[in-house]
């Protein structure tokens, strides 16, 4: 039977093309319009780290106060990044299962080829814990232990990219590395690992980065070596002292921190940790306020900070409206179309046909225009998400892509919508009269 | 031409009606708020900075194995290297002048502060937020700043101090902007500021007509124009050259900047993206804004298109259906322009109230984009554009089936369907 319906569609939608082909076009276009938008929204929206990231935590310490937030902030959020005194001050406590202060730095690397021009790398300098809590995967060796932090050891590792680059890509684990004109020793180097968002990091890379991750040093080794941070800076006050060692010792903030908490008990006794630290500082005259920390896992840090762009989100919002009209134009065509054969109804319906088998005939109808309208928009699609590349900014563009999902979904938006946009015309076309049809014939 | 028969014909096919209308509504809902963003955009993207753009360049570099600059030997190593690299630059035969600048302009990266006319006052209070662009004595003519009272820095005037050294300078050059807020009544040359809340008192011994912050993300819209230039080559392990080519020489200018640079030093880190024109610097500080501008304009041209085919089918099926009607009407004596008429007048009484539906929804988008998205309230004169546009698209699209209806001849009356 179904064969047949698919029959009489094909006829009746080859009678019109006109018509046809104009709601294949509109249901095209909308749902590549979706598409496209959806592709760049769903890249930029997406959970870097799905399988942990309700684990791992951004603790706030409100180390300005009231007064630092300045004139014009409404809310009571702490600052989003941390200033080295309370950032040592966690890192030694050692209160989560694992744990992590983190500097943006941008060093050069000398080759050891004397005929090639030293090269800038971006990086971080983090703590050893760091690899094993965001399950950085290792092609060679692995990060260095707690002994090499506290002793400040020259280790370095770098990207699979940097490896190609500098050791053509063998195991260099063990191969002496010059970082800022020191030697530094490689004990690991990354598979491929360049997490959109910026999860760890989200104050100092606005959350996307086109470039990958190069060179992770000791935090203390780079402290202890003043190499700068490459990334923001942010003061309430002007530092005392002045040089990297100023800023070390003064309240501006430009680190960023991580902490694992495998369950509620870790999490709530992290939080009232936080909060007794806070009140210490209070007691010791340091803070003139009552504690006011946050503690929020990463997808909710994430929303805070706003990393998804507002454009990415009106896109959405305008091409979805697109969809909609495009849906609203076809149920009105088909509205006519349908309409226009009540005679065929009539007839159909006179000779026994019941309700339900109108309703499949049209439905069906409805459901090829919708398919033929999907694989146009998958067409559009990918001209669309092609085309994105060159017209929104590198570090979204390059995160859009055409995969098997979104061609799936592509194709099923289209169906499903057009076979709801076909309801109302088919719920028409089965109330037609047998008998007034065929006298007005 | 009375509208009671049009209306009364209309309640014979409700659901038509209904759903080209809808499609009207939404359709100017979206295209009056999406021109709007792109008249927003087009706005943005088109501000002067305040420099002369056109042969303009920047080049950024980082020392390898440089001096930590904590120390004032090093500071001064730093300073006799920076040095350096400006005499080379300068002897370039395609480079008109150069400046050392911490940041330039839409260049994203920037060194921000407050202005306060009361010393010891909070960082964060002041009496006016603005960027600092450090640089000497050539950083008027290298960035084609327009100096519109007192004098530009001189030779004599510039200092140099680690990156994180937090002295402020001794005078400043300040723009117009900047200054007519700290000095409403326009006399703001030669007053003495505290920058930063430091106790040491600056002097405005200038003022440029406009210059731009460095950032344009949305958190500078409160001091887009409160630009700070101080006398002070900044020394730190990385340093950028702002460069002014000859007229028509920018190419060559660029091309001779990297191997002048290693001639000088070679432990240093110069790579594709250290030697910038501004010309690409506005280019990618303004990618989001075109790109969105871009988006919206297709998505408009899409839904009018679909929505005038819309309108176009619609009313073909109506003339079909309505074939036997219209012969009866001309048969009676309705002229062919009566038939067209007819149809022109029923799309504009469905587009009208199309219109009012849209102009309702249009505001609601508006303020639904307002409290989420940090959108600007709509004005009124785009959606009234959008109400003219959309009843005219509608007359567009429905003269061709309106002109096949006034050929029915009067003889169809006669005939039997």
């Amino acid at each position: 039977m179904f064969s047949y319906y698919l029959e009489l569609a094909l006829r009746s939608l080859k009678r019109s093309p006109g018509l046809t082909a104009l709601m294949v076009l509109a249901i095209g276009f909308g749902v590549a319009a979706s598409m496209t938008t959806w592709s760049v929204f769903r890249a930029v929206s997406g959970d870097p780290i799905p399988w942990k990231s309700s684990k791992l935590f951004v603790p706030q310490i409100d180390m300005w106060g009231p007064k630092g937030r300045g004139p014009d902030s409404a809310d009571n959020e702490p600052p989003n990044a941390m200033d080295y005194t309370d950032a040592m001050a966690l890192m030694h406590a050692h209160r989560a299962k694992l744990q992590s202060a983190m500097y943006q730095i941008s060093p050069s690397v000398v080759p050891a080829d004397a005929s090639k021009h030293p090269i800038n790398v971006s990086g971080h300098a983090v703590y050893g814990e760091f690899f094993p809590m965001l399950d950085v995967p290792f092609l060679y060796g692995s990060g260095w232990n707690a002994d090499d932090d506290t002793q400040r050891a020259a280790v370095a590792v770098i990207s699979g990219k940097l490896n190609d680059k500098l050791f053509g890509g063998v195991n260099s684990v063990g191969r002496t590395l010059s970082i800022e004109g020191k030697d530094y020793r490689v004990v690991g180097v990354l598979g491929h690992w360049n997490p959109q968002p910026r999860f760890y990091d989200v104050v100092n890379t606005g959350g996307f980065s086109i470039g990958v991750e190069d060179v992770f040093v000791p935090f203390e080794r780079a402290i202890a070596m003043g190499m700068p941070n490459d990334g923001n800076t942010n003061c309430s006050e002007i530092p005392s002292e002045s040089g990297f060692v100023g800023l070390q010792r003064s309240s501006c903030i430009w680190i960023a921190y991580m902490a694992q908490l495998d369950d509620a008990a870790a999490v709530s006794g992290y939080r009232s940790w936080l909060d007794g630290y806070a009140k210490d500082q209070q007691t010791a005259g340091r803070f003139g306020w009552a504690p006011n920390n946050r503690l929020r896992d990463v997808p909710a840090f994430l929303d805070q900070q706003k990393v998804v762009p507002s454009d990415t989100k009106v896109s959405l919002l305008v091409a979805l409206g697109l969809l909609i009209v495009c849906l609203v134009n076809t149920a009105g065509l088909l509205l006519a179309k349908f309409l226009r054969r009540s005679s065929e109804i009539g007839v159909r319906r006179a000779l026994g046909a019941p309700r339900l088998a109108i309703y499949a005939q049209f439905l069906t109808e409805a459901g090829m225009i919708g398919l033929a309208g999907g694989v146009l928009g998958l067409l559009l699609t990918g001209v669309g998400v092609a085309s994105v590349s060159w017209v929104l900014p590198k570090d979204i563009a390059s995160l859009a892509r055409l995969d098997f999902s979104l061609l799936t979904l592509t194709l099923l938006v289209a169906v499903v919508a057009t076979t709801l946009a076909g309801l109302y015309p088919t719920f028409r076309a089965s109330r037609v009269q047998p008998a007034w049809q065929l006298k007005s014939n | 031409m009375t509208l009671h028969p049009m209306i009364a014909a209309l309640r014979r096919h409700k659901a038509g009606v209904v759903l080209i209308a809808l499609q009207i509504a939404l359709t100017l809902a979206i295209v009056c708020n999406a021109v709007f963003i792109i008249g927003q955009r087009i706005q943005r993207v088109n501000r002067p900075t305040g420099l002369d753009e056109s042969n303009l360049f920047l080049v950024s570099q980082q020392w390898v194995g440089a001096p930590s600059g904590d120390d004032p030997a090093s500071v001064d190593k730093l300073d006799s290297m920076q040095q350096a690299d400006l005499a080379a630059l300068r002897s370039l035969p395609d480079v008109a002048s150069v400046a050392p600048i911490n940041s330039l302009p839409l260049l994203n990266s920037s060194w921000n502060g407050s202005v306060a006319l009361q010393p010891g006052k909070d960082l964060r209070a002041g009496n006016a937020r603005t960027t600092y662009y450090f640089s000497d004595e050539q950083v008027l003519s290298t960035l084609g700043l327009h100096l519109v009272a007192g004098r530009a820095f001189t030779a004599a005037d510039v200092q140099h101090q680690a990156m994180h050294d937090q002295r402020g300078p001794s005078i400043v050059i300040m723009t117009k902007a900047l200054a007519d807020k700290l000095f409403p009544k326009g006399d703001a040359l030669g007053k003495v500021i505290y920058l930063n809340g430091d106790a040491a008192p600056t002097t405005i011994v200038g003022l440029v007509e406009r210059m731009q912050v460095p950032g344009v993300g949305s958190w500078t819209n409160s001091f887009t124009w409160n630009a700070t230039l101080a006398p002070t080559r900044l020394n730190a392990n990385f340093s950028r050259y702002a460069i002014r080519a000859k007229p028509g020489r920018l190419a060559a200018a660029m091309h001779a900047a990297t191997p002048a640079l290693y001639a000088t030093n070679p432990m240093r880190v110069l790579d594709d993206d250290s030697v910038k024109s501004f010309a690409d610097i506005r280019a990618e500080a303004y990618r989001a804004d075109v790109g969105m501008a871009i988006l919206m304009g297709v998505v408009c041209l899409i839904l009018l298109a679909v929505t005038a085919a819309g309108i176009v089918g619609l009313t073909s099926f109506w003339v079909g259906q309505r074939h036997r009607q219209i012969g009866v009407r001309r048969a009676l004596g309705a002229r062919k322009v009566d038939i067209l008429h007819y149809f022109q007048m029923e799309n504009l009484v469905i587009a009208s109230v199309g219109a009012v539906i849209g102009l309702l929804l249009a505001i609601g988008l508006n303020l639904l984009l307002m409290k989420h998205f940090e959108m600007d309230r709509l004005p009124v004169i785009y959606v009234l554009t959008g109400i003219v546009v959309v009843l005219a698209l509608g007359q567009g699209a429905v003269f061709v089936p309106a002109r096949r209806a006034s050929n029915v001849p009067p003889v169809t009356a006669t005939r039997a369907v």
